[in-house]
């Protein structure tokens, strides 16, 4: 990577940092509000009724899918809602007709999608510990996980905002699509509480295998195969990431 | 010497089989301030679009200097800044914000890009408004601001669609001042524009586009000789009577003291008045209808529509 790209990169990574930082209260700040009406309401109030969950509370136990939900949320709308916008208002141009190569377009965008997810994240868990003395087990490891699920989300929200036609566009796949698969991948009860069949359609939700791994990385507690999780998180971000860069060199959705 | 722009054969389809150029060839020197007219819906914006990066290619080439913008976009982007005929800027952040993330596209540093933008933003007029968003702007204002950002990353082509659209006289002069001087540092400027006065006095070199086709391809000296009448509009301190021959002239009334009259370019103005003063009509006032530039663009795009 020459000077020159490593500028235009930093300029893209600013700009998008900038952007939802300035309106916090927008992009922050309900998160944190959501996770602490969770908590009160299934932690304490409904959670003691339920007991304990692989000997963990019911509330430490909900905690990890409780703070990658507003990950995954919050990587792919910083994404579609900051390009489509740039769609939008026309200003994409000024980045297309620059000479930054189109993989630092997408990196610089996604970069500013990861970077709200991990500010989210931090929020929110932050929030938690007023409620649990909860500790992540393995920090690394949960890092590695909240980085590659804020990467993939946000490639996944870039492809969505290249083909929104309107506003209303950019809140379908988040409404219809990622919440019931956040839901339904074991958020709030083990998988393996579930009838067998709905089991068997779990293993086809990808949310299911961050939601799980996330939780190792807190509770050290091994719910599916951490290998095969990774491999479907890795090779997600590398179809949707090349999806990504193909759309952006054949100009769909931003050239005529 | 080579030239700045280079065009071959250029074709553009749409995807909805819309044919918005066909075979399209031109070039612009290094040095000039070209002119790029058509009427609405001709095909220039597409050009401009396809020069800049901005639209697809069906079939043919553009080099900038000598290189295939295809085959060199890095190349090609770095030389052409451009001033877009639609504001395209992002209406939540600040006008110097703007400018230095534009900078920062062609990687230029925070520290020079704002060095450059208070030079380009005092001498555009708007250093005073640097901390406004555009939607605190006139539309004069986005104006200049958008050919500040063209200029930030200093190209050697700039590319200008519509510039002085919907600004003021005075500043439509100051614009053509302001490009002049640009232009006399070295910069190849390409201009459309609806205000033919504007490309009659800023080029020295043009083309005239037509549903997607170029018909004419010049120096705007061959363009005036290619001038086969011209119409004048006169006012007369009496009406002039029917039964009032004047040979070789003929009459088509406005009003009753206003009348316009179209010659070929053989006989002088003088002449005219000649003719008239013999015929006894007092002529009080008399001034071209259109600039010859505009004359020309009409019977040229006539000309073409009627085949």
């Amino acid at each position: 990577m020459t000077y020159e790209v490593f500028i235009a990169l930093k300029t893209i990574v600013v700009k998008e940092t900038l952007r939802f930082a300035r309106i916090w209260i927008q992009t922050i700040l309900p998160s944190v509000i959501t996770i602490f009406l969770y908590i009160t309401i299934f932690g304490n109030f409904i959670g003691d009724r339920i007991g304990e969950i692989k000997n963990f509370s019911y509330v430490d136990y909900i905690i990890p899918g409780l703070i990658i939900m507003p990950i995954i949320t919050n990587s792919y709308m910083n994404v579609v809602g900051s390009f489509y916008s740039a769609r939008f208002q026309k200003s994409v141009e000024e980045v297309l007709v620059s000479p930054v190569p189109n993989y630092i377009i997408l990196l610089g965008y996604i970069t500013g999608g990861v970077l709200r997810a991990f500010c989210v994240g931090a929020a929110v868990y932050f929030v938690t510990t007023f409620f649990t003395e909860l500790q992540i087990t393995n920090i690394g490891f949960t890092l590695l996980i909240t980085f590659l699920t804020a990467f993939l989300f946000s490639t996944a929200g870039f492809i969505n905002a290249v083909y929104a036609k309107s506003f209303d566009d950019i809140n379908i796949i988040p409404t219809f699509v990622l919440s019931p698969l956040t839901y339904l991948g074991g958020t709030f009860y083990p998988i393996e509480a579930l009838p067998q069949v709905w089991q068997n359609i779990s293993a086809f939700n990808p949310i299911a295998y961050l939601v799980s791994s996330f939780r190792y990385g807190f509770l050290d507690l091994i719910e599916t195969d951490l290998i095969l999780s990774l491999l479907i998180i890795v090779s997600l971000i590398v179809i949707l990431f090349s999806i990504a860069l193909v759309i952006l060199s054949r100009g769909i959705g931003i050239k005529n | 010497m080579e030239n700045a722009i280079d065009i071959r054969d250029l074709n553009k389809v749409y995807r909805n089989k819309v044919i918005a150029l066909e075979n399209i060839n031109l070039s612009v020197k290094k040095g000039d301030i070209f002119a790029f007219l058509g009427p609405n819906g001709a095909g220039k914006s597409t050009v401009i679009g396809i020069i800049s990066s901005l639209v697809t290619i069906s079939s043919g080439e553009v080099m900038v200097f000598g290189k295939n913008i295809q085959k060199n976009p890095e190349f090609a982007k770095k030389n052409i800044g451009l001033v877009p005929q639609e504001y395209n800027l992002n209406q939540f952040i600040s006008i110097e914000e703007t400018m230095i993330n534009t900078a920062g596209y062609f990687g230029i540093t925070r520290d020079v890009a704002k060095k450059r933008l208070q030079i380009l933003f005092t001498k555009l007029g708007i250093w005073e408004k640097r901390k406004n968003t555009p939607r605190e702007l006139s539309g004069g204002m986005k104006r200049r601001l958008m050919i500040a950002r063209a200029l930030i990353h200093e190209p050697s082509i700039l590319i200008l669609d519509e510039p002085t659209a919907g600004v003021d006289t005075e500043l439509r002069l100051y614009m053509w001042d302001f490009l002049k001087e640009i232009n006399s540092r070295g910069v190849s400027i390409i201009l459309t524009t609806h205000y033919l006065e504007e490309a009659e006095r800023l080029c020295k070199n043009l083309a005239i586009i037509h549903k997607g086709k170029i018909i004419q391809n010049s120096t705007m000296d061959q363009v005036f000789e290619m001038r086969k009448a011209h119409t004048y509009v006169l006012k007369t301190s009496q009406p002039i009577k029917k039964e009032t021959a004047v040979r070789g002239l003929n009459f088509k009334g406005i009003d009753n003291n206003t009348y316009e009259i179209t010659i070929s370019d053989e006989i002088s103005v003088t002449d005219i008045i000649e003719k008239l003063k013999l015929s006894n009509i007092n002529v009080v006032s008399m001034g071209s209808k259109r600039n010859m530039l505009e004359e020309l663009f009409m019977e040229l795009t006539k000309e073409k529509t009627e085949l």
